[in-house]
């Protein structure tokens, strides 16, 4: 594998996803715009960040992004790669490299991967599910591709706050779990609200004819929450820290299975 | 041959009980394993030190209504299909260091 070479007295832009500050430097002064842009709302006016990736842009815009990630450690040096981006990322320094073309979808893509490892270090992970806070406290709905998620995050009424549609950020504090909004967005293309609250509930999406709320086995809670938990790391250790962070939350937070109709009401029950 | 089956848990896995059953992740591949009541007790029994039969027959034997024959040998079964998995060590004779790698020792 060819060095990554740092891009060097660059425009830089610090990104807060929950409590992770990630600084993004380019030479590239529109690209950074367009970072600037991109994650407005989660931009932190400051120059510091406890992360930090130096970005080289490429011209190699024909590589496949639909290609496999894979994502791997070799003691202190991470690898994040698909078939659009190459990135290192070095746990001692905590900075890292990304190689890649002038695309927000690659440099999305890094950073959904780069917060999967770093909360799993941290009693966390991403999870493929919206998720939204009503009167102080957080609702996540779960499930893959088709299940609702968007859907349900469409239907919310005025008073609850959208943190996301498709990727929620899901973190220990003290002796339970928080959920903090996101900038990686689904269908609806509008990021979340940077903001958290103590999640309340989990939901399993499902889509019938009626609403109906049903109390889910721990079990099988858990096998759903690891269903839908976004994690591509080939390491034993984060694996085995995934795995207990997905059992205390389905300890600490009830768990139901939501089958609703597309319609505001099923709104109502979940306050 | 049960009576010197000696069977202790991997290192390289993760395990969770929940609502009485005992959750099992795979550090190596990610699979996850669900244990029933019987398989549950049998994975917090073992300890690499005392032998499968010995652990059905005072623990399984003495809280299921079960034929000690019959036990024994669904949990050899049990066992087997788990050590494929890297989820137990399974050994011929006593397993002092339970962190060796999962699977059949000897």
């Amino acid at each position: 594998m060819n060095q990554l070479r740092p891009a060097t007295n660059g425009h830089g832009v610090v990104i807060g996803v929950g409590e992770l500050a990630v600084k993004l430097q380019t030479i590239d002064a529109e690209y950074c715009k367009a970072l600037r842009n991109h994650y407005r709302g989660f931009v932190r006016e400051t120059e510091r960040a406890e992360f930090g990736f130096d970005i080289e842009l490429t011209d190699s815009r024909t590589n496949d992004p639909d290609d496999a990630v894979k994502v791997t450690r070799s003691s202190a040096l991470w690898s994040f790669g698909r078939g659009d981006f190459q990135a290192e990322w070095n746990m001692a320094s905590n900075r890292g490299t990304i190689r890649q073309s002038a695309n927000l979808y690659s440099i999305d893509a890094v950073l959904r991967i780069f917060h999967t490892v770093m909360l799993a270090t941290r009693g966390g992970f991403l999870l493929h599910a919206a998720s939204a806070i009503r009167n102080g406290k957080a609702f996540l709905f779960l499930g893959p591709s088709g299940a609702g998620k968007t859907t349900i995050a469409s239907l919310a009424p005025p008073d609850a706050t959208l943190l996301t549609d498709e990727v929620s950020y899901v973190r220990k504090q003290s002796d339970s779990y928080a959920a903090f909004g996101t900038p990686f967005a689904g269908e609806l293309a509008k990021s979340g609200e940077n903001v958290s609250a103590p999640i309340a509930c989990l939901y399993l999406l499902a889509q019938g004819p009626a609403n109906r709320i049903e109390p889910v086995g721990a079990s099988d809670a858990v096998r759903q929450v690891l269903q839908n938990i976004l994690f591509f790391a080939e390491d034993e250790e984060l694996v085995r820290s995934v795995f207990q962070s997905a059992c205390h939350l389905v300890s600490c937070v009830p768990v139901y299975r939501l089958t609703f109709a597309p319609d505001f009401r099923v709104w109502e029950s979940i306050r | 041959m049960s009576q010197h089956l000696y069977v202790s848990r991997s290192s390289a896995v993760a395990a969770r009980k929940l609502g009485g059953e005992m959750m099992i992740m795979s550090g190596r591949d990610s699979t996850l394993f669900t244990l029933d009541e019987v398989a549950t007790l049998i994975w917090e029994s073992v300890n690499g030190l005392v032998t499968l039969d010995e652990i059905v027959r005072r623990r399984i034997c003495a809280e299921f209504d079960v034929e000690p024959a019959t036990a024994v040998r669904d949990a050899e079964t049990m066992v087997e299909a788990l050590a494929q998995h890297g989820i137990l060590l399974i050994s011929s004779e006593p397993i002092l260091n339970s962190n060796a790698p999962a699977g059949r020792a000897k």
